[in-house]
C-alpha cells in the first residue's frame, strides 16, 4: 500500500478535480493519496466528488492559512 | 375520467423522465463553434463533468472540428482543391479565433498568455484532460463530407463518425447542449 501527494492548491476549476480524479485513476487499489488544497471552491468540491466515485476519505485536515489536506483512500 | 387518466399517465411519463434524467449521470455537448472561447468552455463542462463522474459525450461539427483535428496549425488538409482551401483557412485548434477581441490572432495569444499566469488550464491543457479522462469524442459525418475530411486527419482519441440520429441514441436520458 503506496501513500501519494498531489498538490492542487495553484490549480483552479476544473483542473482541481480533474487532476485528483486523474492521479487516483493511475494508483492502485487501497492505496493512499494525499491532496493538498485551498480553501473554497475545490475544499468543498474535492472530496464531495471523490466519495461519490467510491473513493475513501480517511482524514480531512487544516494544515496551514488557507490550505488544508485531504487523505483519500482508493 | 379520461382527462384524468391522460393527465396521471402524462405525470408518470414526465417523472420517469426526470428520475432517469437524475440518475444517468449523462452530459453530451453538440461543439459547433470553433472559437477559442467556445471551445474552452466545451471542454471545461466536459472535463469537469467527466471528473465527476460524469458520462460525457462530443459531438464535433462544422468549426467545432478544429478542435480535434490531428495539425493543430494550418494545413492543406482535406479532399480536393476547395477541401484543401477551407483545411487551410480554417486551420486547427492553434488557430481558433475568439468570438469578441481577436484582432487578427492577438486575442487568443493574450488570451493564452493571461490563462497560463492565472494558472488557468489553456484549450490545449483541457483537450489533453479531456483525453486522459475517456470523454468519448465524435465527429459528424455530414460535416466531415462537406469539408473533404476524413477520420485519419483527426486525433485518435476520436472514437467514431456519427451521423445525428446515433448521437441521439447516445445522449438519450442526459443533458445536451449546443455550443
Amino acid at each position: 500500500m503506496a501513500t501519494y501527494t498531489l498538490d492542487i492548491t495553484k490549480e483552479h476549476c476544473p483542473m482541481t478535480f480533474v487532476r485528483t480524479i486523474l492521479k487516483l485513476s493511475q494508483i492502485a487499489k487501497d492505496d493512499i493519496l494525499e491532496v493538498f488544497l485551498s480553501e473554497g471552491e475545490p475544499l468543498e468540491n474535492v472530496p464531495r466528488s471523490a466519495e461519490e466515485q467510491g473513493f475513501k476519505i480517511l482524514k480531512l485536515e487544516h494544515v496551514e492559512g488557507s490550505i488544508h489536506k485531504v487523505t483519500i483512500q482508493k | 375520467m379520461n382527462k384524468l387518466f391522460v393527465n396521471s399517465n402524462l405525470i408518470n411519463i414526465i417523472s420517469s423522465k426526470i428520475k432517469n434524467m437524475a440518475e444517468n449521470k449523462k452530459l453530451s455537448i453538440i461543439a459547433f463553434s470553433g472559437d477559442f472561447d467556445k471551445l474552452t468552455a466545451v471542454f471545461t463542462l466536459a472535463t469537469g463533468a467527466a471528473a465527476l463522474g460524469y458520462e460525457v459525450n462530443i459531438f464535433f461539427t462544422f468549426w467545432g472540428l478544429d478542435a480535434v483535428k490531428k495539425n493543430a496549425g494550418r494545413s492543406l488538409t482535406g479532399k480536393g482543391f476547395w477541401g484543401k482551401v477551407f483545411g487551410f483557412m480554417m486551420g486547427g485548434i492553434r488557430n481558433t479565433p475568439t468570438t469578441r477581441f481577436n484582432f487578427f490572432g492577438f486575442g487568443p495569444f493574450m488570451f493564452r498568455k493571461m490563462m497560463r499566469k492565472a494558472n488557468v488550464a489553456t484549450l490545449e491543457e483541457l483537450v489533453e484532460a479531456a483525453k486522459a479522462l475517456g470523454i468519448n469524442m465524435y465527429l459528424c459525418e455530414m460535416a466531415i463530407q462537406v469539408l473533404g475530411l476524413k477520420q485519419d486527419d483527426f486525433i485518435h482519441e476520436v472514437k467514431e463518425t456519427l451521423g445525428i440520429a446515433t448521437f441521439l441514441n447516445i445522449s438519450e436520458g442526459g443533458r445536451s447542449l449546443f455550443i
